[in-house]
Protein backbone atom coordinates (compact mmCIF):
# COMPACT_ATOMS: atom_id res chain seq x y z
CA UNK A 1 0.00 0.00 0.00
CA UNK A 2 1.54 3.26 -1.36
CA UNK A 3 1.37 6.21 1.70
CA UNK A 4 -0.85 8.34 -0.88
CA UNK A 5 -3.63 6.03 -1.22
CA UNK A 6 -3.30 4.48 2.73
CA UNK A 7 -3.74 8.35 3.98
CA UNK A 8 -6.66 8.50 1.48
CA UNK A 9 -8.64 5.58 2.62
CA UNK A 10 -8.03 6.37 6.09
CA UNK A 11 -9.50 9.58 5.92
CA UNK A 12 -12.83 7.72 4.13
CA UNK A 13 -12.94 5.57 7.35
CA UNK A 14 -12.12 7.60 10.04
CA UNK A 15 -8.60 6.26 10.47
CA UNK A 16 -9.32 2.33 10.06
CA UNK A 17 -6.52 1.93 7.60
CA UNK A 18 -3.73 1.72 9.88
CA UNK A 19 -0.61 0.11 8.98
CA UNK A 20 -0.76 -3.99 9.32
CA UNK A 21 2.51 -5.18 9.23
CA UNK A 22 5.47 -4.79 11.22
CA UNK A 23 7.61 -3.11 8.62
CA UNK A 24 5.17 -0.50 8.11
CA UNK A 25 4.54 0.27 11.65
CA UNK A 26 8.41 0.24 12.44
CA UNK A 27 8.19 2.57 9.50
CA UNK A 28 5.80 5.23 10.44
CA UNK A 29 7.47 5.34 14.03
CA UNK A 30 11.50 5.34 13.84
CA UNK A 31 11.64 8.40 11.48
CA UNK A 32 9.03 10.28 14.44
CA UNK A 33 11.60 8.96 17.24
CA UNK A 34 15.12 9.57 15.41
CA UNK A 35 13.37 13.75 15.19
CA UNK A 36 12.46 13.68 19.04
CA UNK A 37 15.87 12.22 19.44
CA UNK A 38 17.72 15.14 17.88
CA UNK A 39 15.18 17.79 19.30
CA UNK A 40 15.81 16.96 22.80
CA UNK A 41 19.77 16.69 22.11
CA UNK A 42 19.41 19.76 20.44
CA UNK A 43 17.95 21.63 23.72
CA UNK A 44 20.45 20.10 25.95
CA UNK A 45 23.15 21.35 23.36
CA UNK A 46 21.92 24.88 22.99
CA UNK A 47 21.20 25.18 26.85
CA UNK A 48 24.94 26.23 27.43
CA UNK A 49 25.17 28.71 24.93
CA UNK A 50 24.76 31.87 26.24
CA UNK A 51 21.33 33.90 24.52
CA UNK A 52 19.89 35.12 28.04
CA UNK A 53 16.34 35.47 28.86
CA UNK A 54 16.09 33.46 25.27
CA UNK A 55 17.52 30.06 26.47
CA UNK A 56 14.13 29.06 28.35
CA UNK A 57 12.53 29.87 25.66
CA UNK A 58 13.90 28.16 23.04
CA UNK A 59 14.24 24.98 25.45
CA UNK A 60 9.78 25.24 25.89
CA UNK A 61 9.78 25.84 22.08
CA UNK A 62 11.46 22.82 21.33
CA UNK A 63 9.52 21.13 23.73
CA UNK A 64 6.51 22.15 22.61
CA UNK A 65 7.75 21.08 19.33
CA UNK A 66 8.26 17.22 20.71
CA UNK A 67 4.72 17.50 22.58
CA UNK A 68 3.27 18.74 18.75
CA UNK A 69 5.05 15.64 16.99
CA UNK A 70 3.98 13.08 19.68
CA UNK A 71 0.29 13.92 19.26
CA UNK A 72 0.14 13.99 15.89
CA UNK A 73 1.88 10.68 15.18
CA UNK A 74 2.22 8.75 18.34
CA UNK A 75 -1.21 9.90 20.12
CA UNK A 76 -2.83 9.56 16.38
CA UNK A 77 -3.91 13.06 16.19
CA UNK A 78 -2.89 12.68 12.52
CA UNK A 79 -6.11 10.91 11.93
CA UNK A 80 -8.51 12.94 10.92
CA UNK A 81 -11.35 12.26 13.88
CA UNK A 82 -12.82 15.34 15.06
CA UNK A 83 -14.09 14.44 18.01
CA UNK A 84 -10.78 13.18 19.81
CA UNK A 85 -9.16 15.95 17.93
CA UNK A 86 -11.51 18.48 19.79
CA UNK A 87 -11.03 16.56 22.97
CA UNK A 88 -7.69 16.33 22.33
CA UNK A 89 -7.31 20.15 21.90
CA UNK A 90 -9.48 21.29 24.46
CA UNK A 91 -6.97 21.31 27.31
CA UNK A 92 -4.39 23.81 24.92
CA UNK A 93 -7.67 26.47 25.61
CA UNK A 94 -8.20 26.29 29.22
CA UNK A 95 -4.36 26.38 30.19
CA UNK A 96 -4.30 29.26 28.01
CA UNK A 97 -6.77 30.81 30.14
CA UNK A 98 -5.03 30.14 33.00
CA UNK A 99 -1.79 31.34 31.82
CA UNK A 100 -3.71 34.60 30.49
CA UNK A 101 -4.37 35.71 33.83
CA UNK A 102 -1.46 34.45 35.73
CA UNK A 103 0.58 36.57 33.56
CA UNK A 104 -1.97 39.32 33.19
CA UNK A 105 -1.61 39.39 37.12
CA UNK A 106 2.27 39.35 37.40
CA UNK A 107 2.85 41.74 34.64
CA UNK A 108 0.44 44.42 36.39
CA UNK A 109 1.38 44.08 40.06
CA UNK A 110 2.30 47.60 41.67
CA UNK A 111 6.28 47.20 41.90
CA UNK A 112 6.72 47.57 45.62
CA UNK A 113 4.88 44.41 45.78
CA UNK A 114 7.81 42.79 43.75
CA UNK A 115 9.87 40.47 45.67
CA UNK A 116 13.20 42.01 44.28
CA UNK A 117 12.21 45.22 45.79
CA UNK A 118 11.73 43.89 49.66
CA UNK A 119 13.56 43.12 52.13
CA UNK A 120 14.08 39.33 52.19
CA UNK A 121 13.45 37.85 55.76
CA UNK A 122 13.30 34.48 55.07
CA UNK A 123 16.40 33.55 56.24
CA UNK A 124 16.31 36.04 59.70
CA UNK A 125 15.29 34.26 63.05
CA UNK A 126 11.98 35.22 63.81
CA UNK A 127 10.99 37.85 66.31
CA UNK A 128 10.03 36.28 69.82
CA UNK A 129 9.94 39.93 72.13
CA UNK A 130 6.34 41.40 72.26
CA UNK A 131 6.15 40.92 68.32
CA UNK A 132 4.76 38.76 66.02
CA UNK A 133 4.29 35.36 66.53
CA UNK A 134 6.68 33.23 64.45
CA UNK A 135 3.76 32.45 61.30
CA UNK B 1 -13.84 -9.28 12.76
CA UNK B 2 -13.58 -8.46 16.46
CA UNK B 3 -12.12 -11.17 17.90
CA UNK B 4 -13.97 -11.52 21.00
CA UNK B 5 -12.35 -7.73 21.82
CA UNK B 6 -16.13 -6.19 21.04
CA UNK B 7 -17.94 -5.43 24.79
CA UNK B 8 -21.28 -3.99 25.60
CA UNK B 9 -22.80 -1.67 24.55
CA UNK B 10 -20.94 -0.96 21.30
CA UNK B 11 -22.36 -2.34 17.93
CA UNK B 12 -18.67 -2.15 16.31
CA UNK B 13 -15.37 -2.05 17.49
CA UNK B 14 -14.52 1.11 15.90
CA UNK B 15 -17.16 2.60 17.76
CA UNK B 16 -15.98 1.01 20.89
CA UNK B 17 -12.34 2.43 20.28
CA UNK B 18 -13.50 5.58 19.34
CA UNK B 19 -15.20 5.98 22.67
CA UNK B 20 -12.02 4.29 24.73
CA UNK B 21 -10.00 6.60 23.13
CA UNK B 22 -12.39 9.71 24.07
CA UNK B 23 -12.30 8.91 27.70
CA UNK B 24 -8.59 8.66 28.33
CA UNK B 25 -8.15 11.78 26.05
CA UNK B 26 -10.97 13.90 28.69
CA UNK B 27 -8.78 11.94 30.97
CA UNK B 28 -5.60 13.55 30.14
CA UNK B 29 -7.29 16.57 29.96
CA UNK B 30 -7.71 16.72 33.56
CA UNK B 31 -4.31 15.35 33.79
CA UNK B 32 -2.62 18.44 31.82
CA UNK B 33 -4.70 20.92 33.95
CA UNK B 34 -2.88 19.19 36.90
CA UNK B 35 0.51 19.34 35.53
CA UNK B 36 -0.21 22.88 33.56
CA UNK B 37 -1.04 24.33 36.95
CA UNK B 38 2.40 23.17 38.92
CA UNK B 39 4.20 24.09 36.04
CA UNK B 40 2.73 27.18 35.48
CA UNK B 41 3.14 28.03 39.48
CA UNK B 42 7.05 27.04 38.76
CA UNK B 43 7.29 29.53 35.53
CA UNK B 44 5.18 32.46 37.71
CA UNK B 45 7.92 31.93 41.32
CA UNK B 46 10.59 31.35 38.48
CA UNK B 47 9.96 35.14 37.46
CA UNK B 48 10.41 36.70 40.28
CA UNK B 49 13.62 34.91 41.57
CA UNK B 50 15.09 34.50 38.34
CA UNK B 51 19.43 33.86 39.70
CA UNK B 52 18.01 31.78 42.37
CA UNK B 53 16.21 29.59 40.33
CA UNK B 54 19.11 29.43 37.33
CA UNK B 55 21.56 28.61 40.32
CA UNK B 56 18.90 25.57 41.46
CA UNK B 57 18.82 24.32 37.79
CA UNK B 58 22.49 24.23 37.68
CA UNK B 59 22.46 22.04 40.67
CA UNK B 60 20.09 19.65 39.37
CA UNK B 61 22.34 16.22 37.56
CA UNK B 62 22.14 17.21 34.02
CA UNK B 63 23.78 13.59 33.11
CA UNK B 64 20.83 11.45 35.01
CA UNK B 65 18.17 14.05 33.25
CA UNK B 66 19.26 13.75 29.93
CA UNK B 67 19.37 10.13 30.14
CA UNK B 68 16.27 9.79 31.42
CA UNK B 69 14.70 12.01 28.47
CA UNK B 70 16.09 9.50 25.76
CA UNK B 71 14.84 6.88 27.70
CA UNK B 72 11.14 8.31 28.13
CA UNK B 73 11.11 9.36 24.46
CA UNK B 74 12.37 5.33 23.35
CA UNK B 75 9.63 4.24 25.60
CA UNK B 76 7.53 6.30 23.69
CA UNK B 77 8.50 4.90 20.82
CA UNK B 78 8.58 0.63 21.68
CA UNK B 79 4.60 2.04 23.19
CA UNK B 80 3.48 3.56 19.55
CA UNK B 81 4.83 0.40 17.75
CA UNK B 82 3.44 -1.74 20.78
CA UNK B 83 0.04 -0.50 20.53
CA UNK B 84 0.32 -0.43 16.35
CA UNK B 85 1.35 -3.81 16.56
CA UNK B 86 -1.39 -5.13 19.31
CA UNK B 87 -4.57 -3.38 16.90
CA UNK B 88 -2.66 -5.05 13.78
CA UNK B 89 -2.69 -8.31 15.79
CA UNK B 90 0.98 -8.94 15.75
CA UNK B 91 1.81 -10.67 18.82
CA UNK B 92 5.43 -11.47 18.75
CA UNK B 93 5.99 -8.03 17.82
CA UNK B 94 3.24 -6.15 20.00
CA UNK B 95 4.52 -8.39 23.12
CA UNK B 96 8.23 -7.39 22.77
CA UNK B 97 7.62 -3.68 22.23
CA UNK B 98 5.43 -3.84 25.43
CA UNK B 99 7.96 -5.73 27.45
CA UNK B 100 10.65 -3.20 26.03
CA UNK B 101 8.26 0.07 27.22
CA UNK B 102 8.40 -2.19 31.00
CA UNK B 103 11.76 -1.93 30.59
CA UNK B 104 12.58 1.43 30.00
CA UNK B 105 10.00 2.80 31.77
CA UNK B 106 11.57 0.72 34.68
CA UNK B 107 15.60 1.84 33.47
CA UNK B 108 13.92 5.16 34.35
CA UNK B 109 12.75 4.96 37.59
CA UNK B 110 15.59 3.18 39.03
CA UNK B 111 17.46 6.16 37.10
CA UNK B 112 15.25 8.75 39.04
CA UNK B 113 16.05 6.69 42.33
CA UNK B 114 19.71 7.00 41.84
CA UNK B 115 19.48 10.95 41.22
CA UNK B 116 16.85 11.65 44.10
CA UNK B 117 19.70 9.63 46.21
CA UNK B 118 22.69 11.53 45.06
CA UNK B 119 20.87 14.88 45.44
CA UNK B 120 20.01 13.96 48.96
CA UNK B 121 23.49 13.60 49.71
CA UNK B 122 24.48 16.88 48.10
CA UNK B 123 21.48 18.22 50.70
CA UNK B 124 19.27 19.44 47.95
CA UNK B 125 16.82 18.57 49.57
CA UNK B 126 14.65 21.68 50.88
CA UNK B 127 15.23 21.63 54.66
CA UNK B 128 17.82 22.57 57.06
CA UNK B 129 21.25 22.10 55.68
CA UNK B 130 20.04 22.72 52.31
CA UNK B 131 23.34 23.43 50.20
CA UNK B 132 22.24 26.58 47.96
CA UNK B 133 22.40 30.24 49.38
CA UNK B 134 19.71 32.14 48.16
CA UNK B 135 16.66 31.56 49.77
CA UNK B 136 14.23 31.54 47.04
CA UNK B 137 16.43 28.39 45.25
CA UNK B 138 14.58 26.19 48.20
CA UNK B 139 11.46 27.22 46.58
CA UNK B 140 12.72 26.13 43.49
CA UNK B 141 13.95 22.53 44.81
CA UNK B 142 10.55 22.87 46.70
CA UNK B 143 9.06 22.44 43.42
CA UNK B 144 11.98 19.63 41.69
CA UNK B 145 11.17 17.37 44.21
CA UNK B 146 7.11 17.84 43.89
CA UNK B 147 6.92 17.88 40.12
CA UNK B 148 9.74 14.70 39.94
CA UNK B 149 7.46 12.66 42.77
CA UNK B 150 4.12 13.19 40.65
CA UNK B 151 5.54 12.49 37.70
CA UNK B 152 7.05 9.30 39.15
CA UNK B 153 4.28 8.56 40.24
CA UNK B 154 2.27 8.74 37.15
CA UNK B 155 4.93 6.72 35.81
CA UNK B 156 4.41 3.66 38.07
CA UNK B 157 0.88 4.02 37.23
CA UNK B 158 1.49 3.43 33.82
CA UNK B 159 3.99 0.53 34.14
CA UNK B 160 1.13 -1.29 36.06
CA UNK B 161 -1.35 -0.41 33.65
CA UNK B 162 0.69 -2.03 30.69
CA UNK B 163 2.12 -4.78 32.86
CA UNK B 164 -1.45 -5.74 33.28
CA UNK B 165 -3.21 -5.43 29.77
CA UNK B 166 -0.12 -7.08 28.48
CA UNK B 167 -0.08 -10.05 30.95
CA UNK B 168 -3.84 -10.68 30.21
CA UNK B 169 -2.83 -10.70 26.78
CA UNK B 170 -0.31 -13.05 26.83
CA UNK B 171 -2.17 -15.18 28.94
CA UNK B 172 -4.76 -15.20 26.38
CA UNK B 173 -7.51 -13.30 28.23
CA UNK B 174 -7.53 -10.45 26.37
CA UNK B 175 -7.81 -10.16 22.69
CA UNK B 176 -4.68 -8.00 21.43
CA UNK B 177 -7.61 -6.10 19.23
CA UNK B 178 -8.45 -4.75 22.52
CA UNK B 179 -8.86 -0.84 22.41
CA UNK B 180 -7.43 -1.19 25.71
CA UNK B 181 -3.87 -0.66 24.85
CA UNK B 182 -4.48 2.36 22.22
CA UNK B 183 -5.79 3.85 25.54
CA UNK B 184 -2.73 2.66 27.50
CA UNK B 185 -0.61 4.16 24.89
CA UNK B 186 -2.08 7.48 24.84
CA UNK B 187 -1.36 7.57 29.20
CA UNK B 188 1.92 6.69 28.51
CA UNK B 189 2.17 9.55 25.45
CA UNK B 190 1.50 11.85 28.27
CA UNK B 191 3.46 10.78 30.86
CA UNK B 192 6.07 11.40 28.32
CA UNK B 193 4.92 14.90 27.13
CA UNK B 194 5.11 15.93 30.95
CA UNK B 195 8.44 15.26 31.23
CA UNK B 196 9.21 17.05 27.98
CA UNK B 197 8.66 20.20 30.18
CA UNK B 198 10.21 19.24 33.34
CA UNK B 199 13.04 18.60 31.61
CA UNK B 200 14.27 22.15 30.12
CA UNK B 201 12.52 23.58 33.53
CA UNK B 202 14.02 21.75 36.23
CA UNK B 203 17.57 21.26 34.22
CA UNK B 204 18.73 23.49 31.56
CA UNK B 205 17.86 26.60 33.65
CA UNK B 206 21.19 28.44 34.37
CA UNK B 207 23.08 26.50 32.11
CA UNK B 208 25.00 28.55 29.96
CA UNK B 209 25.70 31.47 32.61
Amino acid sequence: MSGRSSRRSSKRSLGEATPRSAGAILARSLPVWLVLVGLALASCALAYLPMGRWNMAVSLGIAAAKMLLIGLFFMHLRRPDPLLRLAGGAWLLWVGFLAALVFADQATRAPLTQPEHMEDRTMEPPETAGGRSGF
Amino acid sequence: MSGGALREPWHSLRRQREAASFGMWLFLASEALLFGGLILAFIATRWFHPAAFAAAGREADIVYGTANTLLLLTSSLTMAVGAQAARAELPRLAGRALGLTLALGLAFLCLKGLEWRADLAKGLWPGPGFALEQPAARIAFAFYWLLTGLHGLHLLGGLSAIAWLAGQAVLGRRPWRSPAFEAAALYWHLIDVVWMFLYPLLYLDGRAA
